[in-house]
């Protein structure tokens, strides 16, 4: 689908608004929207809803050999999509250019800060590591998903635990759940990323710019920080030219949004211990419908299936008891053989003028090759006795050529095509088109 | 809109009728497509197949052919999966084309049937429940007549277990078609 493109009035609204710092929204110029985390029913899973846009993230791990030059670090892997839901100019295939920025921007404020110790997760060195794999779904786009991705990504990396693994010598044992309790990932520090929109070749600031400043804004700052103040990562694209004392300010704006974000994600996770723990009901089915007006929730309602017998047993008597017959396979030659005959055709005229058509090919048909012949002569041998007075077919297949077959000379055709089949008609349907290019010629 | 039976949801998007490349066109009728996305890892086989299921029991319920040359695309994202993680997904199929405006011939709904080794029945059935099943029906049965729109089926069982299966689903197809009713009429009064 097309998104459809920002018009030019809009464009303009929107600039006078960010001159006279007023936004959309009724934010403020530094204000961010509202964070909600909400979690689901397996560990490691969680929704992150940043306004109006929402990231799903989900962990999982598996035991993999490390890669050769690392033997003794754990494996992570980060992968965002951009779900054809989140807008209507995303598809399955193209979008590549974003999802290439937004996927390094994870990598490098996940990975590259070290936020999760990968020694951690080796178990064998050398043979077995942990593989930790983030996906990160967006499902609704509204501006700034970097923000909203990073935090979804580092809430489900907190929330998750992996299984229990014990080592005696070279034998490892891998615990479920049941056996012992799953065991969460170390990590050192969150870092959360916040983008800063610019408009005016630096002059104005957004923080947390929705869909339609994103439109309309000339570059865009990611700084990742953690609650301890230090930077993760640092991105500045757009072409925009910062001044120090900018950036500067930029990062100060960091260090206080980080910090009320941390504390948020904090308290929410405790909240999700703190029921799991209680034996309180968890996931999305809870979770949702206590924030929506417009969900619904149905217990599980007991069916009444004692009938259900008599009334099956009602319906097979009622239907037409399948067909004794079984068409016998009928075996031409080694290798090739018929299911079942076709009816006859009912296209009472076109049989005669297609006869008539046929003869004249018949005509022209000893120029033809002469493996087909002989193939055909001996397929018909075989076949003459069985099929001499059974009618004619047209043959099924939906190619322009479609010739009637003499009863007399050659098989009928059905629905299942044999291979030799396949070759008279390939001869009737050569000479048909070599009639054709002749008469081109 | 997420339904959710007991832990498994899905979430559903629909965008459309709008326009198609040129490719996709169909000259007399709108052409839907399904895109199925699991929780972890990319899209397999399994999502391909499913969608296909999806497509054509959606392309049974809506009026294509008032909408032409467009297209309708269904995004379904896979939340969470404890069990019946198909019938849920044609629910959640079924709502978003409601709750979307589009015009439909009749709703529909999904019902999962597991046939555990002693013959008996278990609808919705959980991830374990699945597992230990000889067989595993789903069907999409309509609102209109409670026809059969779609029936597939992983494991064997004898005809007389399918028409019994069968039956059963139409009955748990009441209770279903009466949430969507309550859903809807709660959420057209409120806001």
């Amino acid at each position: 689908m097309k998104a459809t493109p920002l018009s030019n009035c809009e464009r303009r609204f929107l600039l006078r608004a960010v001159e006279e710092r007023k936004r959309l929204d009724g934010r403020q110029c530094y204000d961010y929207r509202n964070v909600r985390i909400s979690f689901g029913a397996d560990y490691g899973c969680c929704i992150v809803e940043l306004g109006k846009t929402r990231v799903l993230a989900q962990v999982s791990c598996e035991l993999v050999p490390p890669k050769p030059n690392r033997p003794t670090e754990g494996i992570l892997f980060f992968n965002l999509e951009l779900s054809p839901m989140a807008a209507p100019g995303f598809e399955p295939g193209r979008q590549s250019e974003l999802l290439v920025k937004l996927n390094r921007l994870i990598e490098r404020c996940l990975r590259n800060s070290k936020c999760i110790d990968t020694e951690s997760l080796c178990v064998v060195a050398g043979e077995k590591v942990w593989q930790i794999r983030l996906d990160l779904h967006l499902l609704n786009h509204d501006g700034n998903i970097i923000d909203a991705a990073s935090i979804a990504g580092i809430v489900a990396l907190c929330h998750f635990r992996r299984p229990d693994v014990s080592v005696q010598g070279e034998e490892v044992t891998v615990y479920t759940p049941e056996e012992r309790d799953p065991v969460p990932l170390s990590i050192h520090h969150m870092p959360i990323c916040v983008s800063f929109a610019f408009f005016q070749q630096g002059t104005y600031l957004l923080v947390d710019p929705s869909e339609r400043e994103e439109r309309v804004m000339d570059g865009l700052l990611v700084i990742a920080m953690n609650k301890h103040h230090e930077i993760c990562t640092i991105q500045s694209s757009g072409g925009i030219m910062l001044v120090k004392d900018q950036v500067l300010r930029c990062s100060k704006i960091t260090a206080v949004k980080v910090a009320e974000i941390t504390e948020l994600i904090q308290k929410a996770l405790e909240n999700d211990q703190k029921v799991r723990k209680e034996g309180g009901k968890f996931g999305f089915a809870e979770s949702i419908p206590n924030q929506k007006i417009t969900t619904f929730k149905m217990e599980s309602a007991a069916v009444d299936t004692n009938n259900v017998e008599e009334q099956a047993e009602e319906i097979i008597t009622k239907a037409d008891p399948p067909s004794e017959v079984f068409a016998k396979p009928i075996l031409h030659t080694p290798g090739t053989a018929q299911i079942g005959e076709g009816i006859e055709n009912s296209w009472g005229d076109l049989e005669e003028s297609e006869r008539e058509e046929a003869a004249e090919e018949e005509g022209e048909s000893e120029a033809a090759a002469f493996e087909c012949q002989k193939m055909e002569t001996e397929d018909t041998s075989t076949m003459r006795e069985t099929k001499k007075d059974e009618p004619i077919v047209l043959s099924d297949s939906e190619e322009e050529e479609v010739v009637i077959l003499e009863p007399q000379e050659l098989p009928k055709k059905t629905r299942t095509q044999t291979n030799l089949k396949q070759e008279n008609t390939s001869k009737k349907a050569f000479n048909k088109r070599r009639r054709k290019k002749r008469a081109a010629h | 809109s997420p339904p959710s039976p007991g832990d498994t949801s899905v979430l559903a998007g629909i965008y459309g009728p709008a326009e198609v490349k040129g490719s996709k066109e169909l000259p007399d009728r709108a052409a839907l497509e399904v895109l199925l996305r699991p929780k972890v890892g990319l899209p397999g086989v399994i999502e391909r197949s499913r969608e296909q299921l999806l497509r054509r029991t959606c392309e049974a319920v809506v009026l294509g052919v008032l909408h032409p040359r467009t297209a309708i695309t269904l995004v379904l994202q896979v939340l969470s999966d404890a069990g019946s993680l198909l019938s849920c997904c044609l629910n959640a199929a079924c709502m978003g084309l409601l709750d979307a405006g589009l015009p439909l011939s009749s709703l529909f709904c999904g019902v999962t049937c597991a046939l555990d080794p002693n013959g008996v029945i278990v609808l919705d059935p959980t991830t374990r429940q699945e597992q230990e099943a000889r067989a595993i029906l789903t069907f999409a049965i309509d609102s209109a007549e409670r026809k059969v729109l779609t029936a597939t089926t992983k494991g064997s069982c004898s005809v007389e277990e399918m028409q019994q299966c069968l039956a059963a689903a139409q009955r748990a197809a009441d209770t279903v078609f009466q949430f969507y009713r309550d859903s809807v009429r709660r959420r057209y009064s409120k806001s």
